[in-house]
């Protein structure tokens, strides 16, 4: 056992100390996290320009109505200097000129004219003002017609936004609202995140195994301690390597993430405020518009993964994690063992990597119907449990389907490691003999 | 039939076998591999403080006995004694092996990594590192240490490796062609080393096919032939066993007057060269009878420079017995 610790010290500090690995481990999380924060950032990247925009207004609507922003004036003209601009727009002062015709109510046409192509946000931004003048504004005519008390709180009371929430009743009865589109999207990561992990790693330990055959230190090595002990600590120490990785990848990536959010929100709460203070001046809540529906739907978000079982989601992702790691690992482990070269051990990768593949495969099948048939068998069957059961976890699974597939899995690791400590004792000492299944079979049966 | 010599025990040689202990025994030690027999009923007795050289032509089954002996692979049948009782797993600590396909780790660094080996043959890192300085300084390879393997030539790679093997001072050591891949010089200093261990009482079981190494360093040795072991016994008393009572004369005179008649059905020229002065030949004693014999025949018709009996080469009888023995195979 002491071997093994010595064996698994040596494994993990030699491929943690790689460049390689150190620079994967950093740049995986810098880089996700730019892919997931960066576009948000660019589009919150308001341009700061301040313009100034003319504004000639015959009707008097819209007259001093108009609030100036930060970055955006109004600037109310007189007809003569209008005509003036409108013949040719050509000045130092103004940005555009906006033009209020007088039968805006009927038309509802404005127009807006300048030298250069107006952007985008300004366009966005004086045709919302100016529509919510003028809807205000008709309101208000329908309002004095009619005569009735109180009309305006009360059309604003009509206004409904329905929205369908899934909820699904626990054991006791008790109502737990869940969204279907979170449940999948942890049960994907979850699955994807396995699948990863189980690829690389295992292949690693088959390349490191591959790697002490072929430079013979594997007879030095034997010599003091069992070929069990040496497996044992190689899928140890390789299994810690992932799971170091995958560690700093988790604290990296919220580091990163949330101080990246942290900066781009203080932003955009900023202008969330400066929305809802034009539109309470402007005397128009129906609005209650784009920034704080965002804020609660992340609330809502949050709320909703709170709702999911989170321990047992993640004490199964750490099991799934481990057994399937170990599984796939003594296979791949007793691969390496058996052959001298990499076409070879290509070869006899093939079938054994073939569960793990299909089940990146039905995982999308699995995610629509997680109740499914095809769903059942594939998270109790142990090749393909450790992806397809923890795609299933997120939207709720009977107890016993999970215990039923953790012993299974359990009992299916003991016996690979059984087997591939049989097969990597005799492997690792055959030299220059092309080996096949049947051979490896074979191999079980040996004695020593 | 393995030709096994029983040591004529003077009662001083008996007083002195007390104390010669048996560091290492293996009893009729059976292995066989999916149909193919790789040892059947290999018995070697192992001394203290001796060379034992372990010979054989490829694919007799000593890299076999050697995995035995490291544990690597167990016999079917057999008893295996490590100073004087049944070998037990914690043994392995007392025994170094050099195996010969050897290999280090090519991307871990040289001090890395026989540290590494070391405290995987039951060191303290204290003590390995101790005993390390000691080595790096003595094959003056400090240099080294901080050096990856792939940086090494295969020389140097192997001296690396000779150390690791005796670091902790193991009671046993098993080296299998040490040699291979030395320069000369190397070669003498590895020698050298090998001497200065036994010298010290380590115990040196040494399989090689590299003869001359043989006679020149074992004390004792056994050949393994097709599975089945086929001679054993001292080096001495194998070559004594072996040789064909022939003698070389040099000698001043004609040996013309000496004919057929006089030396009767007892001996027979092999041999004869007179181009030079000093003439010689070679004569093949046929049957027992005593050199002087012949040296007083000789005496009589020639003026005898020098007269040496023929002992064989180790070359000489590892060729003989198993060409001799796979005949019987045949037959």
């Amino acid at each position: 056992m002491n071997k093994s610790i010595l064996i698994l010290k040596r494994e993990y500090l030699t491929r943690v100390k790689k460049k390689s690995f150190i620079i994967m481990t950093l740049l995986v999380p810098v880089f996700m996290a730019a892919l997931t924060v960066l576009p948000t950032y660019l589009a919150m990247m308001d341009d700061k320009e301040e313009r100034t925009i003319a504004v000639y207004d015959p009707t008097a609507l819209i007259l001093n109505k108009l609030e100036s922003n930060e970055f955006t004036k109004f600037h109310y003209i007189p007809e003569q200097e209008f005509q003036e601009l409108r013949k040719a727009f050509k000045s130092e002062k103004y940005y555009a000129l906006l033009h209020i015709p007088t039968n805006i109510l009927t038309t509802n046409r404005a127009e807006m004219i300048s030298d250069k192509q107006i952007t985008f946000d300004i366009k966005n931004l004086v045709t919302n003002r100016i529509e919510n003048i003028i809807e205000g504004e008709k309101r208000k005519q329908v309002i004095d017609e009619t005569g009735v008390p109180d009309l305006e709180k009360k059309l604003s009371a009509t206004k409904t936004d329905i929205s369908v929430e899934t909820i699904k009743m626990g054991d006791k009865g008790e109502a737990v609202k869940s969204s279907t589109e979170i449940a999948m999207a942890i049960g994907y990561a979850a699955g994807f995140l396995i699948y990863m992990f189980v690829f690389i790693y295992g292949t690693m330990v088959m390349r490191g195994v591959m790697e002490e055959k072929s430079s013979r230190i594997v007879e030095v090595i034997i010599s003091s301690v069992k070929p069990f002990q040496l497996l044992f600590g190689k899928i140890v120490g390789i299994g810690l390597v992932g799971l170091t990785q995958i560690a700093i990848w988790i604290i990296l990536g919220t580091a990163i993430t949330t101080g990246l959010a942290a900066f781009v929100g203080g932003g955009s709460a900023e202008t969330a405020a400066q929305a809802q203070n034009i539109m309470s001046t402007q005397g128009i809540d129906q609005m209650a518009s784009a920034a704080p529906a965002k804020e609660n739907m992340t609330l809502e978000i949050i709320h909703l993964i709170g709702n999911l079982n989170i321990p047992l989601i993640v004490s199964s992702l750490f099991f799934y994690f481990i057994c399937g790691f170990i599984l796939y690992a003594s296979f791949m482990g007793a691969i390496g063992s058996a052959v001298d070269s990499d076409e070879d051990a290509q070869q006899l990768m093939m079938p054994v990597m073939m569960p793990l593949i299909f089940s990146i495969i039905i995982l999308f099948a699995v995610a629509k119907n997680p109740e499914g048939p095809l769903a059942f068998w594939a998270s109790i069957i142990p090749l393909t449990s450790p992806v397809i059961m923890m795609v299933r976890i997120p939207f709720g699974v009977p107890a016993w389907q999970i215990i039923l597939s953790m012993v299974i899995l359990l009992g299916t690791i003991l016996g690979s490691i059984w087997m591939a400590g049989k097969i990597y004792r005799t492997g690792i000492l055959m030299y220059g003999k092309k080996v096949n299944l049947k051979e490896i079979v074979k191999w079980l049966f040996y004695k020593n | 039939m393995p030709v096994t010599f029983a040591e004529e025990k003077t009662p001083i040689a008996k007083f002195t076998t007390l104390f010669i202990m048996e560091i290492f025994q293996a009893n009729n030690i059976v292995k066989e591999y999916a149909g193919h027999m790789a040892l059947s009923s290999v018995s070697i007795t192992v001394k203290e403080a001796s060379i034992f050289g372990l010979l054989g032509p490829n694919g007799a089954g000593k890299t076999t006995l050697i995995r035995i002996i490291n544990q690597i692979t167990a016999p079917d049948s057999g008893e295996l004694f490590f100073e004087g009782r049944p070998l037990k797993a914690e043994d392995i600590y007392q025994i170094g092996y050099l195996p010969e396909e050897r290999g280090l780790y090519k991307k871990m660094k040289v001090g890395e990594q026989a540290l590494y080996l070391a405290q995987l043959k039951g060191m303290s890192k204290k003590d390995a590192l101790k005993s390390l300085k000691y080595w790096f300084e003595k094959f003056e390879i400090q240099a080294w240490w901080g050096k990856k393997v792939e940086e090494l030539s295969k020389g140097m790679a192997q001296k690396v490796q000779f150390i690791t093997t005796v670091i902790h001072q193991p009671k046993l050591l098993i080296f299998d062609e040490p040699f291979s891949g030395f320069d000369p010089i190397n070669t003498n200093l590895m020698k050298n080393e090998i001497l200065e261990l036994k010298k010290q009482g380590t115990t040196i079981i040494f399989s090689t096919h590299n003869m001359a190494s043989v006679e020149e360093i074992c004390d004792h040795i056994a050949l393994i032939n097709q599975s089945k072991k086929v001679l054993d016994g001292q080096i001495d008393q194998v070559r004594e066993k072996f040789k064909t009572n022939t003698f070389e004369v040099t000698y001043r005179g004609e040996i013309s007057g000496l004919h057929q008649h006089q030396l009767g059905n007892h001996f027979n020229i092999l041999e004869h060269d007179e181009s030079s002065q000093l003439k010689e030949m070679k004569i093949k004693l046929l049957n027992v009878q005593s050199n002087n014999e012949l040296i007083k025949i000789l005496m009589n018709q020639i003026e005898i420079v020098s007269f040496k009996e023929l002992i064989p080469s180790m070359n000489d009888v590892f060729i003989h017995v198993v060409e001799q023995n796979n005949l019987e195979i045949k037959q």
